[in-house]
């Protein structure tokens, strides 16, 4: 290589010595630039999220330095004049300053705001990757309960974010907070007067919810990320299964310069989006919903989309109140207001232990799954998220009634059955898919690639062709972490003991889920014939030989 | 199956497995070998058109961050400073299309341009590393375990039970404190949910015009409107609880029940006025205003979450997840023979809660 | 005939006779009821309540009764008043096409603005009720554009939306949008309450309140939309919608695009192979 392509500029030359002297950084650095981050589409939607989140910083830093936090009234005089001469609040007022007052003002709230929604939508579907490839596993289940907590509290942060202008629509649903959490038992009234400082509306709510979403909550967001981006730093990022990706190393692009290059080419796009959104898409134009009075209300109410599924719930839920002893105990309520998602927010956090007591699997996982391969994990994620959608779908029942022409009560009807017949049956559909796609590919490690000729064999029956499969596809199809069978209950250690957690109803109820998780196609022996599918009876066993069992994974245990 | 004599064609996608593009290279380099790179890319012709496409389009986004600034100076927003007669909202649509068409070309600029030069400028190099075994070795974590013990076994909390649990019991009222600091956020509920401002002889009036009403002026069955205690049109607090429909019903259409909750009387048709029956806005799910009346079917509908009661009966709950009927505010005529209220609601009105009975 | 006979196996010949057919019938239905003023209405003062009360007869009767008392299908128009029949005339709800949930707006060919006050003036005269607003009745100038937005928010939001975009309403209703609204029929329909809407009568919002709320319904759907489209003026859903599909499905091409395998372009011969 040519020396001047490689000498270091003189001036950086003395910063780096100077720091150098000071921080002794060279052989620390230099394992920095060296760090591979793998390639993958689907690994770059973490940093949508990464990204959408300093944006809302610095356009949030900006809305701050014009944005009035208070709910004392004045009359408005300002620049939107259909409204001239309303009494409304402070908090209200500067924003309607911002939209139309402050040259690019609407434009900073509309990247702010479509920034949240896509803070939001990233960070579901980096979830949805990561679960389904299988990259919450050993060693990364913390990483997995940071982003829970960093889901939490963006839903928190974003609540608070749309409520702050005080407008109509937001002001609905701080009352529907309000109503929810005081039919907490027992100290749910106290909860609230507490938050608001007395009676619904009160006049503290805005300036409370004001200091948690600008200060609290994003300190707290921003020590989670850090927390998450180190951990995953640390530990390394999880690659994809691929020729030459093995448990032990990670390959791709080096740090300096490649991941700096495409991270400069991915935050320009991020940036780039979201300002296209503004510029092109309106989005909680508060003009238009009007100031909060509690005696208003819009049809169409729904809450930004991250908060949908809650939503949907306390539409989709029946009455039901339990009086009793002078009390009252709302279930309409708090079923759906908390239930819902305290539910979905604990299972998704159990998760990952969940699925390591079922299969007994305490080995390190740095390749991700292939979704197929795990099919259990698939069909539950597909249950969920189809549970997550009728949920979603409900909470905006009255707008698809009213776009397709469906009467109101039917909407609801069909969300209160697809909520419970839906889920399981794309558990099972999926499953099946999953399974399916296994003996797919089981079967092209047997047989090869089809290539599209066909052949008429001299006794008129037509063959399509087939080429063997190459190394990098054979690596990707023999990809399969084979599983240890879990201890039984006749299994005895060396002093006669048999294994604890086999026993009792724990124990059978480990054995039914431990034989729904392994159950799979095997890999086929290289050529050797027809491969067998094992767990379910299904397929043919070929002449008393068992079928093989490959795999090209080592396993650290 | 049959090899074919020809060579296999493709490269041909199978869904599923990598995409047939060449890997930069062959196998990962042994980790923590020096690899020669070359800062050169191969093709030096494919790389200086590549190096072109990307200056141009840094030069774009030049201009269109020029266009953001310079529209920020020229179009200006807000009735103050656009010319007399203008409209302030076009004022305000021309500026954000402004700045933000000028931003977006300049991002989406910088962001092509980065994106063909990683991808085209730069040498295609592909490294390996190494990933080291998370767990440590045995012997570090041995050595840990004893130091960690033996620094605990100086520092005393091990050997010294009376040190630890008194220093735990010290801490204890003082991490609460935080809590305990928190009680002035807010009032103590008491009552004030039990009770609204309606009282004996105090008028409706009606929201936005605040004037009272004569049956005489809800004349038309089907009628509805929304009203509030005279006096309270500024108390946000009152209001939330305060607010009242009032629906017009033809003669024989209304079947108020006698209901009792408990032993309090909680609706009557003698709470009703020339068919006029009131009953409170406040939605008994979570409290949103329960507006929507549809006069065919007398049902009264809560946009927020389909609640749906039937104002011809007592405003008992037909569907939806509301689990009470919505209270009835008994009704008088003042000595003028304006409608107001002939006591509070008596029960609470709005969501339920733990202590409502 | 002997022309037409030997025509008869013509191709176009059964759509000749359908054709042929549909005249003569609708001849002789025209020369057997008569177009115009029937003979048979009485005597009337005014000639606008005898047009009116024909053009009754042929065109409403079958549902709401000769005299408009009302029959099992539709409900009696005695006291409904002009200004009702004004609204469900002149935005084709009436005549209704068929017995549904509820009528929707529909483009009005058949009847003239005049028609349609004579039907109007005779059920008037019928039993009275609520007259037909004047344009100063409707206008906006001048009108208080904040309180319409309050009366607005309160009174009518909750149904036909923040900007009046319409909602849903129970057993397959809604509340229209209000986009084509006229001032006129914004303010009819307020005063007679058309079908499922309640009636805002003006002993409850007054004339000049009216004329506020007609004021901000224009306002609001002639007003510009300063943040760009406007995605349907219904809310979140739709931003929701766009987030995920426009802004994700985007920025997942442009990964796809960050991330794909490069095909390098090596001049000489590659020193890779798959």
């Amino acid at each position: 290589m040519s020396d001047d392509a490689v000498k270091m500029p003189p001036a950086l030359d003395g910063v780096g010595g100077w720091l150098d002297d000071r921080f002794h950084g060279a052989k620390g650095v230099r394992v920095l630039m060296r760090k591979v981050f793998p390639d993958h589409w689907s690994f770059m939607l973490g940093e949508i999220a990464l990204w959408s989140f300093v944006i809302l910083l610095l356009t949030g830093t900006y809305l701050a330095l014009f944005f009035q936090p208070s709910m004392a009234d004045v009359v408005y005089h300002g620049s939107y004049t259909k409204l001239d001469g309303i009494t409304m609040s402070q908090a209200y007022e500067s924003t309607l300053n911002i939209s139309f007052d402050i040259r690019g003002g609407l434009l900073m709230r509309q990247i702010h705001h479509w920034a949240a929604i896509m803070f939001m939508v990233a960070i579901m579907a980096h979830m949805i990757r990561v679960f389904f490839t299988g990259a919450y596993r050993k060693p990364r289940e913390i990483n997995w309960l940071i982003g829970i907590g960093l889901f939490t509290l963006g839903m928190i942060e974003g609540l608070f974010g749309y409520s702050l202008p005080d407008d109509q629509l937001s002001g609905a649903g701080l009352r529907i907070l309000f109503g929810v959490f005081e039919g907490i038992p027992i100290v749910g009234t106290y909860l609230m007067f507490f938050l608001f400082g007395g009676q619904f509306p009160g006049t503290d709510i805005i300036p409370r919810m004001y200091i948690l979403h600008v200060f609290l909550i994003p300190g707290l967001i921003l020590a989670l990320v850090t927390a998450h981006l180190f951990i995953m730093f640390h530990q390394k990022h999880t690659q994809m299964p691929m020729l030459g990706n093995t448990e032990k190393n990670v390959v791709g692009q080096p740090f300096w310069p490649y991941f700096l290059l495409k991270g400069q080419a991915w935050f320009f796009f991020i940036f780039g989006t979201l300002v296209v959104l503004a510029t092109f898409a309106q989005i909680n134009p508060i003009w238009l919903y009007g100031p909060y009075t509690p005696l208003a209300i819009s049809s169409a109410s729904q809450p930004d989309f991250y908060m949908g599924i809650l939503e949907g719930a306390l539409r989709m839920m029946p009455s039901w109140e339990i009086n009793f002893l002078g009390h009252t105990l709302s279930l309409s309520v708090l079923i759906p207001g908390l239930g819902i998602i305290g539910l979905f927010f604990t299972l998704a956090g159990l998760w990952p232990f969940f699925e390591q007591w079922a299969t007994g699997d305490k080995s390190f996982h740095h390749i991700n799954d292939r979704p197929r391969n795990a099919p259990v994990r698939t069909g539950v994620g597909v249950g969920v998220i189809c549970w997550y959608l009728i949920l979603l779908l409900e909470g905006a029942n009255d707008v698809i009634a009213d776009r397709f022409d469906i009467p109101l009560y039917t909407v609801t009807w069909i969300a209160r059955v697809a909520f419970f017949v839906v889920p399981v049956g794309a558990y099972f559909v999926t499953k099946r898919i999953c399974l399916a796609l296994q003996r797919k590919d089981a079967n092209m490690l047997v047989h090869g690639v089809e290539i599209g000729i066909i052949r008429q064999l001299p006794d008129g029956e037509f063959i399509e062709e087939e080429r063997p499969v190459t190394a990098e596809e054979r690596a990707v199809l023999e990809a399969k972490h084979v599983f240890k069978p879990l201890p039984t209950e006749d299994q005895v250690d060396e002093n006669g003991v048999p294994a604890p957690a086999a026993r009792g109803p724990l124990g059978y109820a480990r054995k039914l889920a431990n034989r729904a998780f392994t159950e799979t196609v095997a890999i086929p022996d290289h050529g050797d014939g027809h491969g067998a599918v094992e767990g379910n009876g299904h397929g043919e066993i070929e002449g008393g030989e068992h079928a093989a069992i490959g795999g090209s994974q080592e396993e650290q245990q | 199956m049959s090899e074919t004599p020809e060579e296999p064609t493709g490269p041909r996608r199978v869904i599923g497995t990598p995409s047939p593009a060449p890997k930069a290279v062959d196998t990962p380099t042994e980790p923590g070998q020096a690899v020669a790179f070359s800062a050169e890319p191969e093709d030096t012709r494919h790389a200086k058109n590549a190096e072109r496409v990307v200056a141009v389009l840094f030069i774009i986004a030049f201009f269109a961050g020029c266009g953001f600034i310079a529209a920020y100076v020229g179009l200006e927003v807000g009735i103050s400073t656009i010319p007399k007669g203008a409209n302030p909202v076009v004022a305000a649509l021309r500026s954000n299309l402004a700045l933000g068409t000028a931003l977006s070309v300049a991002l989406l600029a910088l962001g092509t341009g980065s994106m063909i030069w990683v991808r085209h400028l730069t040498p295609n190099i592909e490294i390996a590393e190494e990933r080291h075994d998370l767990r440590s070795e045995p012997e570090d974590r041995k050595a840990f375990k004893r130091e960690f013990a033996e620094g605990a076994a100086i520092s005393q909390v091990t050997r010294r039970p009376l040190v630890r649990r008194t220093l735990l019991l010290a801490t204890a009222p003082l991490a609460l404190a935080p809590l305990v600091l928190l009680r002035d956020l807010g009032p103590l509920p008491q009552t004030d949910l039990r009770y609204t401002v309606w009282k004996k002889g105090l008028r409706a009036v009606t929201l936005g015009g605040l004037r009272p009403l004569r049956p005489a002026d809800i004349s038309t069955p089907g009628s509805m409107i929304t009203v509030i205690p005279e006096g309270y049109q500024d108390d946000q607090d009152a209001l939330a609880k305060a607010g009242v429909i009032l629906i017009k019903f033809a003669p024989g259409e209304l079947h108020i029940p006698t209901n009792h909750d408990g032993g309090t009387l909680v609706s009557t048709m003698n709470w009703t006025i020339d068919n006029i029956v009131a009953y409170s806005k406040i939605c008994t799910h979570v409290g949103c205003p329960v507006a929507l009346y549809e006069q065919t079917t007398h049902h009264i509908l809560c946009p927020c979450h389909q609640s749906t009661f039937d104002a011809a009966n007592g405003a008992n709950v037909i569907f939806g997840p509301a689990a009470r009927a919505l209270p009835q505010l008994p009704l008088m005529l003042t000595s003028e023979g304006y409608l107001a209220a002939a006591s509070d609601f008596t029960q609470p009105v709005g969501p339920s809660f733990w202590e409502r009975g | 005939m002997s022309s037409i006979i030997s025509r008869r196996r013509h191709p176009a010949a059964g759509y000749a006779a359908i054709a042929g057919g549909l005249v003569a019938a609708g001849v002789l239905y025209s020369t057997f009821t008569g177009g115009g003023a029937s003979a048979a209405a009485p005597a009337q003062d005014s000639t606008q309540v005898a047009q009116g009360h024909s053009l009754f007869e042929t065109s409403c009767s079958s549902c709401h009764g000769l005299n408009a008392q009302g029959t099992a299908q539709a409900p009696s128009l005695i006291g409904a008043g002009a200004a009702a029949v004004d609204f469900q005339m002149s935005t084709g709800r009436m005549p209704a096409k068929e017995l549904s949930a509820e009528n929707d707006r529909k483009p009005q060919t058949e009847f003239t603005q005049a028609q349609i006050y004579d039907i109007a003036a005779y059920i008037a005269s019928l039993g009275g009720g609520p007259a037909i607003p004047s344009s100063e009745m409707v206008s906006t100038n001048g009108a208080d554009t904040a309180l319409g937005s309050e009366l607005f928010s309160t009174n009518c939001a909750q149904c036909h939306g923040f900007a009046g975009a319409g909602g849903a309403l129970t057993y397959g209703k809604s509340a229209p949008s209000l986009n084509a609204s006229t001032p006129t029929q914004i303010y009819e329909a307020m005063l007679t309450g058309p079908e499922a809407m309640p009636v805002f009568g003006d002993g409850t919002v007054t004339p000049a309140e009216k004329r506020d709320i007609i004021a901000y319904v224009i306002d609001t759907r002639n007003e510009a939309n300063p943040g760009g489209f406007s995605l349907g003026r219904t809310g979140t859903v739709t931003e929701g919608l766009l987030g995920w599909i426009g802004g994700l499905g985007f920025l997942v091409l442009i990964a796809m695009w960050l991330t794909a395998k490069r095909r390098d372009h090596v001049k000489g011969e590659s020193e890779q192979h798959s």
